[in-house]
């Protein structure tokens, strides 16, 4: 479990990290949308030198960002070879029945893999300059506008970010019942497909049931500390659009306006 | 079984920035048919180190022996198995880890995983739940309709159903009631007594280990800084108020009334010892009168 770096936030004091959330949840979406016009190198160039900026003024160990990618290699390259494979158009080096290598193919396994790489660093990015209660709060403020057509938005940022409050503290009982029952003699990552199936029923219903303990003593506790919802409550955290977050959105903006420039040339 | 460790150190997520050293070149050894009690601050690697007297950690550095396997950073995790069954471990909140649908299968599930028919594990079960105190008509119920108490005896009965060697309890008593600590913590001398068992406890009630243990380890922030008989590390009440540590009741009262002028010669560690101590002392008074 060590390895995963989904939801880990790294508390430091940087530029980033003191951005308003919100701000950055959307920098972080439209950096991924304008990466989809991307069609050539110095489009790839630009951006690659926009996400690296970005990952400077976040002071985050680069490293950390490379393991970020480890896990998801696999799928970058099943995609790429592909595309390598199965791309059409361009000049023509090789071919066998369905399967051929085109200079265009090629091209575009190599845009994928920046995609990907990109993507990947820009919202890794995300997540490790922003605690989960800090997104929670920025989709909660971003979604305000849906109360409108009775989107019951509180609700949906409450139970949001209660399960990111609790799924370290999951993870932490996963942990826990896993030892326990490997000390009661059950040998995980063995057996055949159907043996190891069965070995997950031992985890997960204490996981279900300490979750349906948890649940019930978290709305007494609720209740009892006075919450009726939503609707007129007042809030602890506040949003605060800064200077920071001005310039970061011209920069992502110049970005954007540079992309677009770039595709009509 | 005796279980040793040799310059043992646990670092949990090395080379990443979540890196954090456990356990600091830990050396002791835990005597055959002992109890052993391990005291120390919340964080300072006590459940770390239980981890480690069944393999469900390996030391990043040094050894464990555990009977005559040596543990160490190299060792596979297969053929741990054995060893399992030699050291049960109770782990805090032990009523967190029960699923089964009958309290019977529940306590039945360790030994049939170490290889025992479903005949001769629902034996096993029948008679570790009367060892506990469970009433025999539990025994078809779902353990999620007991009470808490109850449903913490089925989990120890669950461990002590694989029959080890050496038994680990991480705060047994936890979040029980005066009564049903008392229970819990009888029920394990009564085994003790009855067979051979190396009994490792850790626990924040030194009462218990007062009443209970051969050799106390005290932790702090990953190392060992004292370890002897409860006589011994209770002796400095000033050493262990200093690491936030508490000592008995009887050997606080003790303390107290040292510094209003009563001599100890030795600090009580049971009710029993204090109060012969203080008839003693009005004993000696009697006569320094006469």
């Amino acid at each position: 479990m060590n390895k995963i770096l989904f939801g880990r936030y790294i508390p430091l004091d940087s530029f980033v990290h003191r951005m308003d959330p919100r701000s950055k949840l959307v920098l972080s979406f439209l950096y991924v949308i304008v990466i989809f016009f991307a069609n050539s190198w110095w489009i790839y160039l630009l951006m690659t030198i926009v996400a690296f900026l970005s990952i400077l003024a976040s002071k985050i160990n680069f490293k950390l960002f490379v393991e970020g990618i480890m896990p998801l290699l696999w799928i970058i390259a099943f995609t790429m070879v592909i595309q390598i494979f199965f791309g059409t158009g361009g000049h023509l080096y090789w071919q066998w029945g369905i399967f051929s290598i085109t200079s265009l193919g090629i091209l575009n396994a190599a845009y994928i893999f920046v995609r990907f790489t990109l993507i990947i660093l820009i919202s890794t990015l995300l997540t490790l300059s922003t605690s989960p209660i800090q997104i929670s709060d920025a989709l909660e403020s971003l979604l305000m506008p849906l109360r409108k057509i009775h989107f019951p938005v509180y609700e949906v940022a409450l139970m949001l970010s209660i399960a990111l409050r609790f799924v370290p503290t999951l993870m932490d009982e996963t942990e826990t019942i896993m030892n326990a029952q490997r000390a009661r003699g059950v040998d995980f990552g063995t057996g055949n497909i159907v043996q190891r199936l069965k070995k997950i029923i031992p985890i997960l219903i204490p996981l279900f049931v300490s979750a349906f303990n948890r649940a019930e003593d978290l709305a007494t506790a609720m209740e009892a500390r006075g919450y009726q919802g939503g609707t007129g409550r007042t809030k602890y955290r506040q949003l605060k659009w800064g200077n920071r977050d001005t310039i970061a959105s011209l920069v992502y903006l110049l970005m954007t306006a540079s992309v677009f420039a770039l595709r009509l040339l | 079984m005796a279980i040793t460790f040799k310059e043992v150190t646990y670092t949990y997520s090395p080379d990443t920035p979540f890196e954090f050293e456990a356990l600091k070149n830990i050396s002791t050894k835990i005597e055959d048919n002992s109890v052993t009690a391990i005291i120390g601050h919340t964080g300072s690697g006590k459940s770390t180190l239980l981890q480690h007297l069944n393999a469900l950690l390996k030391p990043t550095g040094g050894t464990v022996l555990i009977g005559d396997t040596a543990i160490t950073s190299e060792t596979s995790n297969k053929n741990l198995k054995p060893l399992r069954k030699k050291v049960g471990i109770v782990f805090q909140f032990p009523e967190k880890q029960l699923f089964a649908e009958t309290v019977e299968k529940d306590i039945a599930f360790g030994p049939e995983n170490f290889g025992n028919t479903t005949e001769e594990a629902s034996q096993v079960a029948k008679r570790m739940a009367g060892l506990v105190g469970l009433p025999a008509e539990v025994l078809s119920r779902s353990p999620f309709e007991l009470s808490g108490g109850q449903m913490r005896r089925v989990a120890i009965a669950g461990v002590l159903a694989m029959q080890p060697e050496v038994l680990v309890l991480d705060e047994p008593t936890a979040g029980l009631d005066p009564r049903g600590r008392r229970e819990i913590m009888q029920l394990f001398t009564k085994l003790q007594n009855t067979q051979k068992f190396t009994i490792v406890l850790v626990t924040h009630q030194m009462e218990d280990v007062a009443n209970y243990a051969d050799h106390v380890i005290v932790m702090e922030a990953g190392k060992i800084v004292k370890e002897g008989s409860p006589r011994t590390v209770f002796a400095d009440v000033e050493w262990l108020h200093e690491k936030q540590l508490d000592v008995p009741a009887s050997t606080e009262f003790a303390f107290e009334m040292q510094k209003r002028g009563f001599h100890f010669t030795q600090f009580p560690l049971t009710e029993s010892e204090l109060a012969d101590d203080i008839a003693d002392l009005f004993k000696k008074r009697g006569q320094t009168h006469e």
